[in-house]
């Protein structure tokens, strides 16, 4: 909340003041170009669209946890049910710590923060944050109360009231299973909350982006069951970690390509260097978990890596936005190729001259 | 629109022409006729009297001063506004057209019109013709774009006018908000507080806006931003307070041309297209309307322009598109991924040790 209009600006956009700067020379990014320069003309080279004023680090922060309590929730509720007591707490305990901090930084992210609860005022459809909302407040819950149960069982046990330590577990299995079931919305709704947006590089890869986000989700939870787990608990946490890591490579990579001139993005900048370094954290976390699960601390130190993939990759996708809405080249480009393909089309059928529509 | 509509794609209140915005929102079917803004910048003088009356009359407070300069001059034109944002809710554009003389091509979307050529040349990049764009040095803060670099002549300098080796033209639009048939800022409000008005309009209720920012980048012309000092977002609300007493909007109370027209849509509407046939009776081809078509990417909007140019030179997009037209795809694809991502974690416990 500076009054200096540069603070300002640094932190609307969540990246550093020098990176945006015009640059008059031709630096070392000339090089890293992947597409020719696209002719398109502008007003005086301004951004088109509004970029996000969502804050870094809170959005993309809250993007890896959402995704970590996601899978971290199922991996706890079925570590419980197949008998893996440390995958089970977790699991539980990452769940229930993703979705609580997750949801501070939802809400310091608000620029009226303490008017949060207005979110619970209407479901809307049409808004993916409005359906977020209710998707992270009820996982919330149960992951809390799952937590909980987890923690105050043994300590009840130990003062010997096992029938009401029993009852707790009993609850705990109940609100674990519901937690599990909402998880997988949790990690992927986030990739619509992003899409739904005019910001090129997010909307273009609408199709594409949920499959990575949920990649995305499956190596951090993943990750942390290898940090958490036992060498003897550990195996659907490592499975899953690197089924994550190689969807999250994939489909990263193949989003890239697909977005043609708008996945320049993601190729410079810190967007560039936040994937790159993503992509090498993904697959050292991948390979040491293949090759060092059976031992605790390589398991523990693939599992970190895994995870710091998965934050890397929420940091990359949201500065990779940034940098696309200040782009006008983004707006102009693909929509006045979009209007050539639709005149070339209904070239027969054109409307009257004197409507000249623009 | 429930939410089988919503995850299902049959609800058609997303995209495409509605001829009635304000029944689609829920008000009963006697409400006012929808109402809206014809900005004919064809004659507009560039003298900001619109943007002054709107913050008076809104009391909307000062955009905020660059650092490094007092009076926000943005160092390209005589535009210190720069773009529409929280607290500037009429922009007046001001675009000076230098090129040597016949040098409009077709290549510059110009037409020989017997006035001066259409456009300003197309440059490589974001507004600097010497460097490489990309998309760190796009200038979001504006007003460090140096105007002269655009110049086809490196040795331009200071103000020109039209002499034997110039063309200069003076685009001037004032912007607003476009109060469009699928506004995207609205969609997207998790809230409620922006809404429909009985009058067809887009407002926010600032008593409801928890500055979430959603509406922010789903805008797709740019419009609507978040205030630093208040954490409020806040955009044109075409003078709420006056329409309910029968007032027209202040911008077009003050719009000493008649740039900024008033009046109920379907007039307006027609008002633009007679106008338009009328330049180019005149021989003005590059005239053209921008917002008009009930069938572009929002529906068409309540508030719309005649231009001289094209869009984007006035910092508008092309050929924009309501986001939410492609939800329900989004909401199925984010939905079998669940389903996905849930089918996997029951996977990795497969055929495991007990
Ligand atoms: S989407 Fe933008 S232009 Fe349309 S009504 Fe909302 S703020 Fe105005």
């Amino acid at each position: 909340m500076g009054h200096d209009a540069n603070t300002e600006m640094s932190e609307r956009s969540g990246i550093d003041r020098d990176a945006v700067k015009p640059r008059r020379g031709r630096g070392r990014r000339g090089e890293e170009l992947q597409v020719p320069e696209a002719e398109f003309r502008s007003y005086y080279g301004r951004p088109i669209i509004k970029a996000p004023v969502w804050k870094n680090p809170d959005v993309p922060l809250y993007l890896f946890l959402g995704g970590l309590a996601a899978t971290s929730s199922g991996l706890g509720a079925l570590g419980g049910a197949t008998g893996r007591p440390t995958l089970r707490r977790t699991g539980r305990l990452a769940a229930a710590g993703g979705a609580i901090g997750g949801t501070v930084f939802l809400v310091h992210d608000l620029h009226r923060p303490s008017r949060f609860h207005h979110m619970l005022r209407v479901l809307k459809p049409t808004s993916p944050l409005s359906v977020g909302t209710w998707i992270l407040s009820p996982f919330a819950t149960f992951a809390a109360a799952t937590a909980a149960a987890e923690l105050t069982e043994p300590v009840l046990r130990g003062r010997g009231a096992s029938t009401l330590a029993g009852l707790v577990r009993r609850a705990g299995g109940a609100s674990g299973a519901a937690s599990a079931v909402i998880g997988p919305a949790l990690g992927t709704y986030t990739a619509v909350l992003f899409s739904n947006t005019a910001v090129p590089t997010w909307h273009e890869a609408h199709r594409i982006l949920p499959v990575v986000f949920a990649g995305s989700a499956a190596a951090a939870g993943g990750g942390m069951g290898l940090v958490g787990a036992s060498v003897r608990d550990n195996e659907p946490a490592a499975r899953l970690g690197v089924a994550g890591a190689i969807v999250e490579l994939v489909a990263g990579s193949s989003m890239e390509r697909s977005l043609g001139l708008l996945g320049d993005v993601y190729h410079k900048g810190r967007a560039g260097t936040l994937m790159k370094a993503s992509k090498a954290c993904l697959a050292a976390g991948a390979v040491g978990t293949l090759l060092g699960r059976k031992r605790r601390w390589s398991a523990a130190l693939s599992g970190l890596a895994l995870m710091a993939g998965s934050a890397l990759t929420r940091f990359g996708v949201f500065d990779a936005g940034i940098a696309s809405a200040n782009d006008p080249a983004h707006i102009v480009v693909p929509q006045r190729e979009r209007l050539r393909q639709r005149q070339s089309t209904n070239e027969t059928t054109q409307a009257p001259p004197d409507r000249a529509f623009a | 629109m429930s939410l089988f509509e919503a995850f299902s794609g049959t609800a058609n209140s997303l995209s495409g022409p509605l001829p009635d915005p304000t029944t689609d929102a829920g008000w009963s079917g006697d409400h006012p006729k929808r109402v809206g803004f014809f900005t004919d910048t064809s004659v507009c003088i560039g003298c900001k009297a619109c943007e002054v009356a709107c913050k008076e009359w809104n009391l909307v407070p000062d955009d905020g001063t660059d650092a490094s300069d007092l009076y926000r001059l943005t160092g390209m034109s005589y535009d210190n506004t720069g773009d529409l944002g929280s607290s500037t809710w009429r922009h007046v554009a001001f675009i000076e057209d230098v090129r040597p003389h016949g040098s409009a091509t077709a290549a510059h979307g110009g037409q020989q019109t017997g006035f001066l050529p259409a456009g300003l040349p197309a440059v490589h990049g974001g507004g600097n013709g010497h460097t490489p764009r990309d998309a760190d040095t796009a200038p979001p803060g504006g007003g460090t774009v140096d105007l002269l670099s655009l110049l086809p002549d490196d040795g331009a300098h200071g103000q020109q006018t039209p002499d034997d080796e110039r063309d200069v033209r003076w685009l001037m639009a004032s912007d607003v908000c476009k109060h469009c048939t699928h506004a995207g800022c609205l969609d997207v409000c998790p809230t409620g507080a922006l809404f429909r008005t009985e009058f067809g309009t887009v407002v926010v209720q600032d008593d409801i806006c928890n500055g979430c920012g959603y509406c922010v980048p789903s805008c797709p012309y740019g419009v609507i931003d978040v205030r630093e000092s208040d954490g409020g977002a806040h955009k044109c609300t075409l003078c709420y307070d006056r329409l309910g007493e029968g007032l027209e909007p202040a911008c077009a109370k003050a719009c000493p041309t008649n740039s900024i027209q008033f009046g109920d849509l379907d007039e307006l509407q027609a008002a633009a297209d007679a106008r338009l046939a009328e330049l180019h009776g005149r021989g003005v081809h590059e005239a053209r309307l921008y917002g008009r078509d009930p069938d572009d990417g929002v529906g068409g909007d309540g508030a719309f322009f005649l231009l001289l140019d094209e869009p984007e030179v006035y910092g508008m997009p092309p050929d924009p598109i309501v986001t939410t037209r492609d939800l329900p795809e989004m909401w199925r694809n984010a939905a079998l991924t669940a389903v996905g991502l849930g089918a996997a974690v029951v996977a990795a416990f497969w055929g495991g040790r007990r």
